[in-house]
């Protein structure tokens, strides 16, 4: 069995209140190096809160999570940014591209944070648009592209730096099916080649394409 | 720059796996690993990032521009506008009497109505006067009387022939030239070697030397007043007192007083340094005739009008608090648009933490947008300002006066508003939540 990239022992987030909102409540988890893993859940159930504290953008408040085998909760906020530059790809539901800023440059901008050396970052960005699919609008803005392409693109760049976790949160919420059909091919490659995939979806079809899937409501989690 | 032999090429992030798993064909490898030694972000991703979101919105830019290009453009027009004034309200002064004395003996009218002389000045009035602190240059001289005899270039061997309009022969003293400004053409002015020895030489006045046909003096021309042979030293012009001297025909004082029967000088020309006036009208009189005082008129600059100055540095600072007012709204029209757009790229903040950016790495881009905005207003205010005082120059027909400091300080100025200006919204993006970022969207 391969080493666990994440490791949750009951963990907790809560949302001071009043009433306080315990969107975490002791959650348990591994998942290990090369796994592809679904979250599914109803709405408000602590998805996306989960990911947040998977992807170092958010503390839990109790438990511990352990980052490729290392205790993230006394870590420092530089130490976690580079490590959300270097180990850590997100894809979100809304895209996130910035529309003044061609793909290409959107591609390049996660290079930016995570230390790729100056002389193989653009190399890398057409490399990684390449792979998914879109070498050819390189110097499009992202408002020309379809649902689909943008979302293509912001796996490009959650890839770029060569991460050992992809985190997606509903990835394909704002997707027809036939583009959600190309991105979840996307991440069958992508898992294929050895990328550790976690993803939230509401989507029963786009769960069924993971290895493994879990369950979580009222902060629980289950698997299936 | 850290720099080192691409330590991590393509193919690792990119790698063809072909050992286990056994995957499908054509299937890479994604994995990759983190950057240890790379090239982190630095101040050129910091300004290249920060350049490229200025630009991104150029309608935007030069709306946020507006108040510091205002700002540093009024700036910039009320000092070089002060500066033009100054320079055009300096050389008038300069040009009518900043730096002129005129020593003559003094005068009375008698009781049968004639003008006696109260006073004589002395043969070495030169070299008295100029050795007074403030005296640049003096330089006495008097009308020569050759009691009709003609002033000629070739001798008269007809004394029946209508004598044609003689130049006048003024007689100075070696340091007249450089009292009155003016310059040698060709050839020399006396020294005080031909003034003690009363040689027979002259200098032409331009006009003069035109009027008697003398063109060079490298051959020793020679010039006949009345019959007496007088060698031509030189030819002057650009006198700027006493503009008859270009008329006339000159010889040396001393020349003058054994040759042609001079009894005094007439006229002392004194050129003195700006604001000297006061003290050399006092102190000439003395230095020429320590006896006796109103032996001497003196014609001396006044003060400067000290009202006049007071007046005008009111109004620079009348103007100047106008300019500082306006880079005020300026500095706030930026912090006020750099605050709106870290709200509305909370999104984009989000973004760059979520992808390895620190909080200091987000502040220091906003904080770059804002000095790139001030310094880009900067800029275009000060070569706008420029423009204004050169405009109004012309107009005015004044001379535009702008030191380059001004126009380089004054752009960079907007840049340091940018700066502070900056401050605030980039510690508002700095503190900015990742997650609330993401979750409102872009
Ligand atoms: N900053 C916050 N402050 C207070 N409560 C919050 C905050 N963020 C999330 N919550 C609450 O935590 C719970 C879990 O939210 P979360 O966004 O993780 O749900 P989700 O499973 O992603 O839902 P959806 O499927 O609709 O995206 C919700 O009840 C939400 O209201
Ligand atoms: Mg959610």
């Amino acid at each position: 069995m391969s080493a666990p990239v994440v490791e949750l022992v009951g963990l907790t987030r809560t949302f001071p209140g009043p009433p306080p909102v315990h969107a975490l409540d002791g959650v348990d988890l591994v998942v290990r190096a090369g796994e592809y893993v679904s979250v599914v859940g109803p709405s408000g159930s602590g998805k996306s809160t989960l990911l947040h504290v998977l992807g170092l953008l958010d503390r839990p408040t109790g438990g511990d999570y352990l980052l490729d085998g290392v205790p993230t909760s006394t870590t420092s906020e530089r130490h976690r940014a580079r490590l959300r530059g270097g180990r850590i790809g997100f894809v979100f539901q809304q895209f996130h591209l910035l529309p003044h800023r061609s793909v290409l440059e959107n591609v390049l901008l996660a290079t930016l944070y995570s230390g790729v050396p100056r002389a193989e970052r653009v190399d890398r960005a057409r490399a990684a648009l390449e792979r998914v699919g879109l070498g050819h609008r390189v110097d499009a803005g992202p408002t020309t592209l379809s649902g689909g392409e943008r979302q293509r693109v912001a796996v490009a760049r959650a890839v770029v730096t060569g991460p050992s976790l992809l985190l997606a949160d509903e990835p394909t919420g704002n997707l027809d099916s036939v583009s959600s059909a190309a991105v979840m091919d996307l991440f069958d490659e992508l898992h294929a080649s050895g990328l550790t995939l976690v993803v939230i979806t509401h989507d029963p079809v786009v769960s069924a394409r993971a290895q493994r899937r879990v369950r979580i409501s009222d902060g629980l989690l289950a698997e299936l | 720059m850290r720099r080192r032999a691409a330590p991590v090429a393509l193919e690792d992030v990119l790698e063809l796996a072909e050992t286990d798993p056994p995957p499908p064909p054509r299937r890479r490898r994604w994995r990759g690993r983190p950057w240890r030694r790379g090239d982190g972000f630095d101040l050129r991703d910091l300004l290249a990032e920060g350049v490229a979101s200025v630009g991104a919105r150029p309608g935007r830019l030069a709306l946020t521009m507006l108040g510091t290009v205002l700002g540093i453009a009024s700036l910039v027009v009320t000092v070089g506008l002060a500066q033009t004034a100054a320079g055009q309200v300096g050389r008038q002064f300069d040009a009518v009497a900043a730096t002129q004395v005129v020593v003559r003996p003094g005068s009375v009218l008698t009781q049968s109505g004639e003008e006696r002389a109260t006073g004589r000045l002395p043969w070495d009035a030169e070299e008295r006067v100029e050795r007074l602190a403030g005296v640049e240059d003096a330089g006495a001289l008097a009308a020569v009387d050759l009691g009709g005899a003609p002033v000629t270039a070739v001798p008269v061997n007809d004394p029946s022939a209508p004598a044609a309009v003689s130049p006048p022969v003024l007689a100075a003293s070696p340091g007249l030239l450089d009292a009155v400004r003016g310059r040698v053409v060709t050839g020399r002015f006396f020294d005080a070697g031909h003034d003690a020895r009363a040689d027979q030489v002259v200098v032409l006045g331009a006009r003069a030397a035109e009027r008697l046909g003398v063109g060079r003096v490298d051959r020793q021309p020679t010039v006949f007043l009345g019959e007496a042979p007088y060698t031509v030293i030189g030819v002057v012009d650009d006198v700027r007192r006493r503009t008859d001297l270009l008329d006339a025909v000159l010889v040396p004082l001393g020349t003058a007083r054994a040759d042609l029967g001079l009894t005094a000088p007439e006229e002392l020309q004194v050129r003195i340094a700006v604001g000297a006036g006061p003290l050399v009208a006092r102190q000439a009189p003395v230095a020429l005739d320590p006896g006796s005082d109103d032996a001497f008129d003196v014609e001396a600059p006044p003060e400067r009008s000290r009202a006049r100055e007071a007046v005008q540095a009111d109004l620079n600072a009348t103007f100047l608090a106008l300019g500082a007012v306006a880079l005020l709204v300026g500095g706030l029209g930026i912090a006020n648009v750099t605050l709106l757009s870290v709200l509305e790229r909370r999104g984009e903040i989000g973004l760059r933490r979520a992808v390895g950016a620190t909080r200091r790495q987000v502040a220091g881009q906003f904080l770059v947008e804002s000095v790139v905005l001030g310094l880009l207003g900067g800029v275009v205010g000060a070569s706008l300002g420029v423009l204004v005082v050169v405009g109004v120059s012309v107009v005015q027909a004044w001379t535009p006066v702008l030191d380059l400091p001004t126009a380089f300080g004054s752009a960079l100025l907007g840049g340091l508003i940018g700066l502070v200006a900056g401050a605030y919204p980039a510690v508002k993006a700095a503190t900015v939540e990742p997650i609330t970022a993401l979750r409102g969207g872009v």
